[in-house]
């Protein structure tokens, strides 16, 4: 057979076109207990599961921001979750037309012999765990895949084993009902121009794409959560149509018109850029055959937490501007951004962390 | 390097309305069509076919490229203007075939690579010189029990990536060719898998090998059942609408946007089916992000060989017939073939079983 087309096929398939639906985009609030802790320590906040609840609640029940999104991704915990008036998480964003999804990696671990370079962990019992989730309401799943540009990097082996981690995992998914995000994202740190980072992503999204074909994932039923093509964090900056050029073209050169959508990562830019960024890519007159859209978790969520700063007081402010930045990345993914949204503290601030960690 | 004339030249070639009319058969296999119509296969016969197809009257209209063979190249007209410069003053790109054939691969079940690599930077640049400005190069692979192996796919698609890029680094455009046999019991199903992992595999090599996707064209097979199973059930569906939907499903799942056009080979297709299925595919509504068109040999100039049959007082008869086809291919580019042209010599199978050029 080509692909494996199991009893979820329709829905997958119907699931990963609504994610790139025109207008809507991801939020990815899947930050691990460790992960979250360091934002909380950011704002001054006690990272009890309570605290936990509290944010994801302000985010999630912010008055008329769901019609801006189609997805949510959630850490394990959250996704059991319920309002302080006890509705589950799942439930509210369900009755509001947006996907519940679920990170199903165990995080990164290096690979031996290499410069510092990872592999990401989490098949075992990964199907199990997936049939579950999908109990419990989620309909896709994030595996995030580490490189990083060096002298001698992304090595091959680096690439190898990524891409068929990313291809394992996505094909586990399917057969689970979940609509597998595939996350190769390689990081922004470094000296390296523009075009060193077209080169290594038209490089590593070949690999997925091949790796995911030797796996006989659909691709319709999958979405790509690639890094934008920008210069290294120490390289000079470059204008948003630029890399709204190198970023489309990569993928023209790469990724086939089956998979219909594209979900950014935003890794360290700021809530600003992420959107300038996405607006020119969808303002640029070219070949796109499939959604351009977003998956921020930083960039979306740092200025509303500062906010925020764990006060009840400063919810509604907090939900503002929230709102603000989703409406924002909503017209980004037509083309019809204008700039200066909800600027609270911090839209324009870098949230690049060198090495970052999740 | 040439970027900017290989993009150019690429999109060019894959304009709607356009296709390749595939005029590359080597000497011996020209000689088998000359003897199914009694004609002595000798230079100036060889020359009088291709200036009766090239000199036909608005039949260049409906094409963007022409492959030649190598002897082809250096022919003229017999007013003496070089084939080339007719192809050029009509707006009709040059190509040439480069490949030097298939060999076996020993330990497999018949499979093959093609060779052709000893100086090829260096034949590249004469052609060039001589005015191509695309080649064409052939990969064979075949659907049986255990077929296509991973080494003949590796094989035929590394060799395809290194033919391109020096194809490239040369100015000429890489028309990429994968053909997989329609030989077989197989059904659709099974050439569709096939056709998936070979692309893929083919634009993995590409991608390995820096070839510039924007400056290449596809020479695939459309997805069909194989040659020896039923023919695609009617019932309610337009065969050639099922046939489209696996070809453009298989191509959405394998080939990049980046390129800029995909020009079908017609294997044993009868011209009117070619065209038919051709048709169907640019009809149907779904988004294909390359143009597809044709790169069609047999299912060209069948009809018009026989009509011709190597007699000068049948050339304008011929010519007719070339132009009628030309222009129903044309139509099929743009989803707006209505059937027919060609009546019953445009509808005769031309599979070969295990055909060799």
């Amino acid at each position: 057979m080509s692909c494996y087309r199991g009893k979820y096929a329709d829905e997958l398939i119907k699931n990963a076109a609504y994610i790139g639906s025109p207008g809507k985009g991801i939020l990815a609030a899947d930050e691990s207990t460790g992960t979250i802790g360091k934002r909380f320590e950011s704002i001054k906040v006690e990272n009890t599961e309570s605290n936990r609840r509290a944010l994801r609640e302000l985010l999630f029940t912010t008055p008329n921001v769901l019609q801006f999104l189609s997805g949510v991704i959630f850490f394990e915990e959250t996704l059991y979750q319920k309002t302080a008036s006890g509705k589950l998480f799942v439930d509210v964003l369900k009755e509001g037309g947006v996907l519940p999804g679920i990170k199903v990696d165990k995080g990164t671990i290096e690979l031996a012999g290499t410069n510092g370079e990872t592999t990401t962990q989490g098949l075992d019992d990964l199907a199990k765990r997936c049939q579950q989730y999908y109990t419990a309401g989620a309909r896709f799943a994030k595996w995030r895949a580490v490189l990083k540009i060096g002298p001698n990097e992304p090595s091959q082996l680096a690439i190898n084993e990524n891409a068929n981690g990313l291809a394992r995992y996505a094909i586990i998914c399917q057969e689970n009902g979940l609509v597998p995000i595939v996350e190769p994202e390689i990081l922004v740190d470094g000296s390296h121009d523009i075009n060193r980072c077209a080169d290594v992503t038209e490089r590593v999204l070949a690999a997925c794409y091949k790796a995911l074909n030797d796996h006989k994932v659909l691709l319709e039923g999958t979405l790509l959560k690639p890094n934008m093509v920008t210069p290294g964090s120490e390289a000079k900056k470059v204008a948003p149509e630029v890399i709204a050029e190198h970023t489309v073209r990569a993928l023209q050169r790469t990724m086939p018109a089956a998979v219909p959508a594209v979900v950014f990562l935003s890794g360290g830019q700021s809530e600003e850029e992420a959107t300038v960024n996405l607006n020119a890519m969808n303002q640029l007159k070219t070949k796109k055959p499939w959604s351009l859209t977003f998956s921020y978790g930083r960039a979306l969520q740092q200025s509303t937490l500062k906010a925020w700063a764990g006060k009840t007081e400063n919810v509604k402010k907090a939900q503002d501007n929230f709102h603000g930045r989703c409406k924002a990345n909503s017209e980004a993914t037509l083309g019809t951004y204008k700039g200066g949204a909800a600027s609270g503290d911090g839209a324009s601030e870098s949230l690049h962390v060198k090495d970052y960690k999740y | 390097m040439h970027v900017d004339e290989l993009i150019k030249n690429a999109k060019f070639i894959a304009t709607p309305g356009k296709g390749i009319l595939a005029a590359d058969e080597s000497t011996g296999t020209i000689g088998k069509r000359l003897a199914s119509i009694n004609v002595e296969n000798i230079e100036s016969n060889r020359q009088a076919l291709r200036e009766l197809l090239f000199t036909s009257p608005s039949a260049l209209s409906y094409l963007s490229g022409v492959i030649l063979f190598e002897e082809t190249l250096y022919q003229k007209t017999s007013d003496g203007k070089p084939f080339v410069d007719v192809l050029q003053e009509n707006d009709v790109v040059p190509g040439i075939k480069v490949d030097k054939g298939t060999v076996d691969i020993a330990g497999t079940n018949g499979e093959t690579t093609t060779q052709g690599f000893d100086s090829l930077g260096a034949r590249c640049a004469q052609f060039y010189k001589a005015g191509a400005r695309f080649a064409k190069w052939r990969s064979v692979l075949k659907i049986g029990p255990d077929e296509p192996s991973e080494l003949s796919i590796q094989q035929n698609a590394q060799g395809l990536a290194r033919y391109a890029i020096i194809c490239q680094e040369n100015g000429l455009v890489p028309i990429v060719e994968p053909e997989i046999l329609t030989d077989g019991g197989h059904d659709i199903k099974k050439c569709a898998a096939a056709t998936e992992t070979v692309l893929a595999a083919v634009y993995k090599a590409l991608n390995d090998h820096h070839v510039l996707l924007e400056g290449t064209l596809l020479k695939p097979n459309m997805v069909t059942p194989g040659s020896d199973s039923p023919k695609v059930r009617i019932e309610f569906n337009d065969p050639a609408e099922v046939i489209a939907e696996y070809t453009v499903t298989a191509l959405r799942r394998t080939v990049p946007p980046a390129v800029p056009g995909i020009v079908f080979l017609s294997g044993g297709q009868s011209e009117e089916e070619a065209t038919l299925n051709l048709s169907a595919m640019n009809k149907l509504e779904v988004l294909k992000p390359w143009t597809l068109s044709f790169s069609f040999g047999r299912a060209l100039q069948q009809s018009t060989l026989k009509t011709w049959a190597g007699k000068k007082e049948n050339v304008e008869k011929a010519q007719a017939v070339f132009l009628a086809r030309c222009k129903a291919n044309s139509e099929a580019t743009l989803g707006k073939y209505g059937g027919g042209a060609g009546g019953d010599l445009a509808a005769q199978s031309l599979y070969e079983k295990g055909y060799k050029y």
